[in-house]
């Protein structure tokens, strides 16, 4: 069934960063439609979890498979892991889009020029044809009227539902978000939350590190909760936040409430 | 005082006009085209690739540009291999010896104006870039350079402005550039007031212009940190 096809999974994923060691060996499987959130308190490696992905961070150990296709690594003479060749890591980064806390738009381009640049020069889609893409995008997540604005000019609000238009326009396999909404004034979390959940409505492939404990309840179809660079908790959202088998969730969701 | 002497040999000033006209914008030019791919090496993390480019801004940005210009007119022809080559062609001209002294020096300052700025690049936006699968040219020139530019330009702007200024020293090595005209009137005259200030003139004029230019520039290329 088209509905489990397997989208991305990663297996026994390591990383430190000097002394320490962020991720203890990871894995997990993401199907096609699936909406994993990953929770954790600060530290806990999920940001890194998901810049490893996209290969953001070079992974020392593990397996990343995406689209049936695994990223080949190499370790050079100085012991260090890196990808065999970095085009193949391009090319895969085009089905992973990701959506920073930070927003990270092209601030000396304006909001159409930033969503129509990767479909033209990564991707070679006709200008004209990008440009139509890029205005469907920006309307669906509310700001089409905006498309001649710099990214300075908006709230954080629009600047971050612009990188999710962004992030759409190439059309990913899996859209990854990374603590869309931390960096927002509290009145705007709303507006850039509702664009993701009617993302997952449609059936979209998405890993959300987050810390809206709302959202992961009620939107996602997984819950994974990592807890010093290892998962506690995986499953769907009814039984994890019902049932919580580790202590330290269920420590982690009282603090949140 | 006398200004009649000006309007009676303001051929010489035109002349000296089209001169430094010519040095500084042709300087400018082939120091700035060079020192993009020399900025982009610049921030090499191989240090065989930094070193040299990192020793050649060090060089001429630590010795006074009269200097420079004075070891490639008067030093070169000390040498019996040059002097013996084709290359004594262009070294024994004045005009070849200021333009060559010019461009080496704005080069690099040049260079380190664009290191600074590709250096200051948002490391988010350069984060996002790889993130859309854009391969390293794509990300410099789509996203590190057009932004590093827009930032780099008031600095350069300077840097255009202190060319224009210290292309006069090409008048000490023979060259009638505007001072250069400046020298002969004076010298003609016995005038150095009217003479010099004439000379004053034209540079405050250029300067006003080229600062309109580069305001007009600004304004367009900076228009994405106005929040309107």
């Amino acid at each position: 069934m088209d509905k489990h096809q397997t989208a991305l999974s990663v297996e026994d994923l390591h990383k430190r960063f000097g002394v320490v060691e962020v991720l203890k060996g990871i894995s997990l499987t993401a199907c096609k439609g699936d909406v994993i959130s990953i929770l954790g308190s600060s530290g806990s490696g999920k940001s890194t979890l998901l810049r490893c992905i996209n290969f953001l961070e070079m992974p020392d150990k593990g397996k990343i498979i995406v689209g049936g296709e695994e990223i080949l690594m190499e370790t050079n003479r100085k012991g260090v892991s890196r990808p065999k060749d970095i085009r193949q890591v391009e090319r895969i980064r085009t089905k992973l889009a990701m959506v920073f806390q930070q927003f990270n738009l092209w601030s000396h381009m304006t909001i159409l020029e930033n969503v129509i640049e990767a479909p033209i020069h990564v991707l070679k889609i006709p200008k004209a044809k990008a440009i139509e893409r890029g205005k469907y995008y920006l309307d669906k997540v509310g700001i089409g009227e905006k498309l001649s604005a710099y990214p300075a000019q908006l709230s954080g609000g629009q600047q971050q539902r612009a990188a999710i238009a962004r992030a759409l326009a190439v059309e990913p396999d899996v859209m990854l978000f990374d603590e869309p909404t931390s960096a927002l004034d509290p009145e705007l979390v709303g507006e850039v939350l509702q664009v993701i959940r009617n993302l997952a409505r449609e059936g979209r492939t998405m890993i959300v590190v987050t810390h809206e404990m709302g959202f992961a309840k009620d939107v996602s179809t997984r819950v994974i909760f990592l807890h010093n660079g290892l998962i506690e908790e995986d499953g769907a959202p009814a039984e994890v936040f019902g049932k919580p088998k580790s202590d330290r969730f269920r420590e982690f969701i009282a603090v949140a409430e | 005082m006398d200004f009649s002497i000006i309007a009676d040999n303001i051929d010489v000033y035109l002349l000296g006009l089209k001169n430094t006209l010519i040095l500084v914008s042709l300087s400018l030019a082939i120091g700035l085209v060079f020192a993009i791919p020399l900025a982009v090496l610049r921030t090499s993390k191989n240090i065989f690739i930094s070193g040299p480019i990192n020793a050649y801004t060090y060089f001429f940005r630590g010795t006074p540009l009269l200097v420079q210009m004075f070891l490639i007119y008067y030093g070169m022809g000390q040498f019996e291999s040059i002097k013996t080559s084709f290359l004594w062609i262009f070294f024994k001209e004045a005009y070849f010896c200021a333009l060559f002294a010019f461009t080496l020096n704005t080069c690099a300052y040049t260079i380190e104006i664009i290191r600074g700025a590709i250096e200051n690049t948002p490391h988010g936006e350069v984060e996002a870039a790889k993130a859309a699968g854009m391969s390293w040219y794509l990300r410099f020139t789509r996203i590190i350079l057009p932004s590093s530019f827009r930032r780099a330009l008031p600095t350069y702007g300077n840097e255009i402005i202190f060319m224009l200024h210290g292309s006069s020293l090409a008048s000490v090595i023979t060259i009638i550039d505007i001072t250069g005209a400046a020298r002969i009137i004076n010298s003609r005259y016995y005038s150095p007031y009217e003479a010099y200030l004439t000379a004053g003139a034209f540079y405050l004029t250029i300067t006003f212009i080229l600062v309109w230019l580069l305001k007009k520039l600004e304004y367009r290329w900076l228009a994405h940190l106005r929040r309107e």
